[in-house]
């Protein structure tokens, strides 16, 4: 199967108008007769859900959570980018496209990102109309701040819970979609497979948490937003039950999983504490706009912190190494996070780390001295809180300790510029495709890509779709075979897994798999490294099989069986991801390879090679992976090497 | 950290609930409490047991899925924050700790710690929301909101839908939580053509779902993770009488 991304011919800036204007459409009495199935209510969910639903679709809304609203973008802190240039600094949607282009290190496709750019300023008129609250200046207009990777401040911001305030928007729409009856909402409901019937995506089988009933679904189209991957490393900022099954039950049913290997390690999150950590929480990049990032210009000071004889207070500022300010002047705190991230691993590596050895500084010492207390409090009062009831210090006093956490993934299901899968009638959004980041994103892009696809993209593009559909009826589920197959195939695996009986418990199983993860294929990663946690993940997941404990029933809510589901992917899922970094011979993005590397530790990329998207196709058990490549042609800037020093 | 443990078990909606006890070792005292919790469930599937069912899922204090009366108190003894937030240095050694899910008809039971808060949804469908479709919207700064404003409708718009309003108030009001939503939108002149209809409609539908009225007793302010202030309450109260004012 040859890769067809069905970019729009012409000028990069008319490409999505050229594709709406000549798209098919679906007229409006027609719509009610097609039933779309959206999996996910985060940013990307909820804002299609509920588009979908005014536009006239019937629309089925699943969520494993107790409500729409708990979605994990509602963690998402600092901001949400556009291209409103209200700064007057010299903004436009070129230079968000670009920037994205940049950040991603040249592993994105143009097209789709131009449009994410192109649609970024409506995103911001939306959620004004729905009364979300974003920060003002004293005239009453829309503020802005800066974040990573670009020099223009285009970030709009609610406190430090933008994703929440951007949720509770699309979840307002989504709640008026359900009182029209246009959106059923089926919560604590998981998706346990995906129906295709001739090749072409036809529904879902469901799981009731509450009952354990299993259910099959009908729908024209099918949309998984259902996020990205992070949990595979067992400790990540994600929300405990975020989930990569959706996407890998899409894998096995024949969509492609494109560049699983780009993750994104996120530069400022609190350090690890010990064995029972069950999460790790991130600290806005926001806090980079004022904090400083430093550690110990001498490795005796780092060695007496660490014992704690020296308080980083008293360091005077010249034996201080602010790192980043160093080897990145024009970009100073605000490099990317994937080149924040390796810094800091750096110098913890050589010695200088702080708190256990794995932490650096995040100091605001010289913002309040400029600015006083009240504007640092006004700008991060939340995050400060929470700081300091997770680690018991005052960060106004003392420096936050930081380290580098798993946070997102750039990589997902592939998708073309319709943002459909390989699978006809099978869609992607939000993190669960992999369209727009590229090998990095840049802060506060996420929410941005979330909404655009769910509110401005998909609703236009599933059109062209379903104009194709109007002769397929609606389908009882019950009376067609493929979906009573599909509903005894999910049966029978969850009492495979529920007459194991063994030893071990399921989080035991995750964390082991987690570590090999960190280790093996994490912030560094080689050959050797790579081999060696291929072989132990296999380990893993061979004992997974023989010797996991569920105790209870499948009947009824059973939280251990939840967690056995989801972790039976992720260790298929993490093979996937050391194979993919494995083939990757070149640093690029938030995937380094040792062997890649510049004289001076920066990532070595290797355009010639590796200028593509690698999407990678089941083939059925036991049978290798086959790689498929979607080269990236870029036709409308110059790929060069990232410089962020000058 | 050992401590003792006190904890609602009840195997589903109908079944009869009951207090079981249970030790728990060597606890850090930077674990989180869920982290705790997750530590006894541990143990108790080693030990072939059912483990213990409680809601959580960012564990980071903003999605409100994790709920849990602790010792009495609703997101225990800690100030401004939610249970997954709450770390074991607030307890001492040898403690006895009493866990119990939150308690309000509007809420019922599902499984051990665990609730229905499905209502909270049903009152924001009835209209917590401003009816504005995709795409329709003007300029976001053609909108200008004064930032006192703003600042306030954020203070409210802060709410995590997580109910320790309704489960510590000895009334189950949902007053707290229906206010903030629309004081929030009351503030914004986005929100003003529907202020008067949304107030109406979702105190309806929260009198319907079978929670109490509010007799301002405060103990939902001094319980909110969020600190929402109960003058929200005054502003629905105001936008309520309008409504019953205009026909």
């Amino acid at each position: 199967m040859k890769l067809n991304a069905k970019i729009p011919s012409g000028p990069l800036a008319e490409k999505w108008s050229t594709y709406k204007s000549t798209q098919h459409l679906v007229n409006p009495a027609n719509k009610r007769k097609f039933d779309i199935i959206v999996v996910g209510t985060g940013l990307a969910g909820a804002s299609a859900a509920a588009s979908l639903g005014e536009l006239g679709f019937k629309v089925k809304n699943f969520c494993y959570q107790d409500s729409p609203r708990r979605a994990h973008s509602i963690a998402a802190q600092g901001g949400i980018n556009a291209a409103k240039n209200y700064q007057n600094d010299g903004d436009s949607v070129y230079r968000l496209f670009y920037d994205t282009i940049k950040g991603g290190d040249y592993r994105s496709r143009e097209a789709n990102v131009y449009r994410l750019a192109e649609v970024s300023n409506r995103i911001i008129d939306q959620c004004v109309g729905q009364g979300v609250p974003f920060a003002r200046d004293y005239g009453g207009y829309l503020d802005n701040r800066s974040f990573g990777g670009a020099l223009v401040s285009r970030t709009f911001y609610a406190r430090g819970q933008t994703g929440q305030q951007l949720l509770l928007g699309a979840y307002g729409a989504l709640n008026r979609q359900i009182a029209a009856g246009n959106v059923k909402m089926y919560t604590r409901t998981e998706m346990m497979d995906i129906v295709v019937i001739d090749g072409v995506a036809r529904g879902i089988i469901s799981r009731n948490l509450e009952t354990g009933a299993l259910e099959a679904h009908f729908g024209h189209a099918v949309v998984l937003a259902t996020g990205g991957y992070g949990n595979v490393y067992f400790l990540s900022t994600n929300a405990m039950g975020s989930n990569a099954s959706a996407a890998w039950k899409a894998y096995k049913r024949g969509a492609f999983f494109a560049n699983p290997a780009f993750v994104q390690i996120h530069p400022t999150c609190i350090p690890v504490h010990g064995a029972s950590q069950s999460k790790l929480t991130l600290m806005s990049e926001s806090l980079r706009n004022d904090g400083r990032i430093w550690v110990p210009k001498e490795k005796e000071d780092a060695e007496k912190i660490r014992a704690g004889k020296l308080k980083p207070t008293d360091l005077p500022d010249e034996k201080r190494d602010y790192y980043l300010e160093r080897r990145y002047p024009a970009f100073g705190n605000l490099v990317p996070r994937d080149v924040a991230s390796r810094a800091a691993k750096e110098r913890c590596d050589a010695g200088f780390g702080v708190g256990s050895g794995q932490a650096v500084y995040l100091d605001f010492k010289d913002s309040i001295n400029r600015l006083g207390q009240k504007v640092i409090e006004e700008r991060y009062g939340n995050l400060f809180q929470m700081y300091e009831k997770i680690v018991d210090e005052n960060p106004y006093k003392t420096p936050m300790m930081i380290y580098p956490a798993i946070h997102y993934a750039m990589g997902g299901l592939w998708v073309d510029y319709e943002l459909q899968t390989t699978v006809p009638g099978l869609f992607a959004i939000g993190e669960a495709n992999f369209s727009d980041h590229g090998a990095n994103r840049l802060g506060a892009s996420a929410l941005m890509q979330g909404l655009a696809d769910g509110y401005f993209v998909l609703p236009y593009t599933i059109q062209n779709y379903l104009a194709g559909q109007l002769n397929v009826p609606r389908m009882d589920p019950a009376a067609k075979p493929e979906f009573k197959n599909a509903l005894d195939a999910v049966r029978s695996d969850i009492d495979k897994l529920m007459n194991i009986k063994g030893k071990r418990t399921v989080d035991s199983l995750h964390k082991d798999l987690g570590l090999i993860m960190w280790d093996h294929v994490g912030m560094g990663r080689n050959k050797v490294g790579l081999e060696a946690g291929i072989k132990k993940i296999r380990e893993v997941r061979e004992t997974f099989w023989q010797d996991v404990r569920i105790p209870g029933t499948a009947a009824g809510m059973n939280i251990e069986l939840e967690k056995a589901n989801r972790v039976a992917d992720f260790l298929e899922l993490g093979e996937l991801l050391a194979q993919d970094a494995l083939h990757r011979e070149e640093s690029c993005g938030g995937h380094f390879r040792e062997e890649h590397q510049m004289d001076d530790g920066e990532a070595r990329r290797n355009d010639e090679k590796f200028k593509y998207v690698g999407a990678w196709e089941y083939k059925g058990p036991g049978k290798a992976d086959e790689l498929h490549k979607e080269h990236l042609d870029y036709e409308f800037i110059e790929v060069k090497t990232r410089n962020y020093k000058e | 950290m050992d401590l003792t443990l006190k904890i609602w078990r009840q195997a589903d909606r109908k079944a009869k609930g009951r207090f079981e006890i249970y030790s728990i070792k060597n606890i850090s005292p930077d674990s989180s409490f869920l982290e705790m919790l997750d530590v006894l469930n541990e143990q108790l599937v080693r030990d072939n047991a059912e483990p213990v069912a409680f809601d959580h899922d960012c564990r980071e204090g903003i999605c409100g899925m994790c709920s849990l009366f602790i010792n009495g108190r609703a997101h225990g003894p800690d100030e401004s924050i939610t249970t997954c937030q709450l770390h074991m240095r607030k307890f001492r050694d040898g403690d006895t700790i009493v866990i119990e899910p939150w308690r309000a008809c509007g809420f019922p039971v599902i499984k051990d710690l665990i609730v229905d808060r499905n209502a909270f949804d049903k009152i924001l469908q009835a209209g917590g929301f401003i009816s504005v479709n995709t795409n329709s919207v003007q300029d976001g700064n053609a909108i200008i909101i004064p930032k006192e404003k703003s600042d306030e409708a954020m203070d409210a718009a802060a709410c995590i839908g997580c109910g320790a309003c309704v489960a510590t108030c000895k009334n189950s009001s949902a007053m707290l939580f229906v206010a903030s939503k629309v004081s929030q939108l009351a503030l914004l002149p986005q929100g003003k053509p529907e202020a008067v209809r949304r107030a109406k409609a979702m105190v309806a539908k929260m009198d319907e779902l079978g929670f109490g009225g509010c007799t301002n007793t405060g103990a939902c302010e001094v319980e909110c993770p969020k600190n929402i202030s109960l003058a929200h309450i005054a502003r629905l109260n105001r936008e309520f009488l309008l409504a019953n004012l205009k026909p």
